[in-house]
Parts: structure tokens; sequence; C-alpha cells
């Protein structure tokens, strides 16, 4: 099984790059812009079959080391 | 005063804090190994600056996870002195030896320039030779020191006094144009609960000599070795 796992700057904390890059956007004339953000995307190839199971190892993988939750949130997607 | 001085696999100010603790200020130091599992008989553990572990994921992320920083945080949890020096400072963040974390500079550039720094209080081990609200002159180097917290965080360490320095200007003003790289309330370094373990992005080894343009650094570690001192003075007799 093949888990996706999504790691985002939290709303509070600043994202200079995600500034920098709307900045850009705007500046080729892309409209309508509203935010833009950057984050991480981590693939995890996994042995097993049991979702549940497996999304409780990777919560606890995402918790202690693929995100810091001081700073992040993250999403996982296993299929 | 005895200093174990840890290295990881990319730490480039591991030297430097080496020569100025055992060259210029001529106490006993050695190298830590990141893989050892014990730091040997060391009254204050320095975690130094530069890179670790290339700082993949995140700075400081996986050096965390090694035997040393083990030791370190068992060191630190009896009462042990601790400094952590710009990724050193990472590093204890992620380890959750310290609050907070350290994000890229609002620039986002890499920024290497002397800095001043207010001490906000003389009451650390690691600050305890300062005046109150003495400016210090000494040099950042960093991607990612942008000191973030959530605001309960940091009030927390502003009402228990564990904000040891600020960045500020030549007068030691705390402004926003004396903020080199967005610090949330221009924290430049922080102390634990129990005081013991201090995390600052600017390098006071950086600025211990005459020749480095700068000598405010030493005014920290002769804090460090003045709490040793202290320590080691048995209390007077009682007439």
């Amino acid at each position: 099984m093949k888990a996706k796992i999504i790691v985002m700057p939290k709303k509070t904390v600043l994202d200079p790059q995600g500034k920098t890059v709307k900045h850009a956007l705007e500046s080729m004339s892309f409209k309508g812009i509203k935010d833009v953000r950057i984050g991480k995307f981590i693939e995890v190839e996994l042995a097993g079959r049991n979702k549940a199971a497996l999304k409780k190892k990777l919560d606890d993988a995402c918790h202690r080391l693929l995100s810091n939750p001081v700073i992040e949130d993250y999403e996982i997607v296993i299929r | 005063m005895k200093f174990g001085v840890l290295q990881f696999p990319g730490s480039n100010c591991d030297q430097d804090a080496y020569h100025v603790l055992a060259n210029v200020f001529g106490q006993p130091t050695r190298y830590i190994w990141h893989k050892d599992a014990t730091l040997g008989d060391v009254d204050c553990v320095v975690v130094p600056g530069g890179f670790s572990y290339g700082d993949y994921l995140r700075t400081g992320a996986i050096a965390r996870f090694s035997p040393a920083m083990k030791a370190v945080a068992d060191h630190a949890q009896a009462g042990g002195l601790v400094i952590g020096i710009c990724n050193g400072f990472q590093i204890l963040c992620e380890a959750h030896l310290l609050p907070g974390a350290l994000v890229r500079n609002k620039s986002l550039k890499f920024i290497c320039e002397h800095v001043h720094l207010r001490v906000e209080t003389t009451e650390s081990p690691f600050t305890n030779a300062c005046r109150p609200g003495q400016v210090l002159r000494i040099p950042i180097a960093h991607g990612e020191g942008c000191y973030f917290a959530e605001p309960a965080v940091v009030d927390q360490l502003q009402r228990e006094n564990r904000i040891l320095i600020r960045y500020c200007t030549t007068d030691g003003k705390i402004t926003a144009a004396a903020n080199p790289n967005g610090s949330v309330d221009n924290i430049a370094g922080i102390c634990n609960e129990g005081r013991n373990v201090f995390g600052l992005m600017p390098h006071p080894e950086r600025a211990s000599e005459a020749i480095l343009g700068s000598e405010d650094g030493r005014r920290i570690f002769e804090s460090i070795l003045w709490t040793g001192a202290a320590a080691e003075t048995p209390a007077p007799a009682r007439r």
C-alpha cells in the first residue's frame, strides 16, 4: 500500500516561501491568486493491508518525525 | 569546568567552540561523537552550529534521534548545563528540550552579520556575568533562525523570565528593524523551565577573541564558568 502525506505550515506560522511565490505568480500576470502556501509531500510504501493499523503507525511517525506539530499540520491518505 | 562538544555529520562550528573553551578559556574540553550513547564526565554540553544529517526534513529533526542526544536529554534532566548554538538551538527545540521552533528567515535570505543583543535577564547560568540590559555584539549566520512559538508559549516564556536575549538596536532598543529574521518578539535565545538548557541563534564562539572583531561572546562562556565555580565552592562555614 502507498501512503501520501501532506505536511503544511500552520496558518499562524509565517510562510515567506508561499508569499514570494505568490508575488512571482502575480508578476507573471496570473490574476485572482488569494494565497499561496508551500509545504511538503511525502510518499511512503507500506507492507500490510490493515488500513487502520497503518494509519495509526503513520500518525505516530508524523507526530514524532515527519512533521513538527509546533509549526506544521499534516494529512495522511492511504490507498 | 569540563565541557563536551557534540559532533554530528555536518557540524561546522564544533571546532570553533572547542577552540574557545580549550584554548581561550583553558578548560578541559572534548568532542562527543553523535553515535556515543554516553557523554562521559562533562559539566556542560555544547550542541554546536552548522548542519546535522544534512538537515533533511527540517533543521535538527534527524539529529534529535541520535544516541548522543538521548544522553544530552538525560544530562539536562539531571540538571546538567546544555548550550545549543544555532543548529544546536534548532536541535534542542526539535528534541523538546526547549519550546517552539526555528523556521525560515522572513527574508528567505541566509544572514551572516554581527547583530546586537540585549541581555533580558542575568538570572541564568548563561547570562549571570552580564549586566542587566547589557548590549552584546555577536554574529549570526543562519537561514532558518526565525523563532516561532504560539502566543501562549511566548507569554509563558516572558512570565517565567526565560527569554535571555533579544535582538536590539546598538543602544538596546527592541525594534522591528533590529529583528534580522522575523523572530517573534525579537527572541534570540531562551532557556528551559529548569534554566539549565539554553538555546540561541547567535554565535558567541565567533566573538570571543579581539582579532575576530568582538569579544562580547565571552560574557556567555564566563557566565557558564562562573556558575561552575559557584557550584564547586563550598558554602562558608558558619560561626
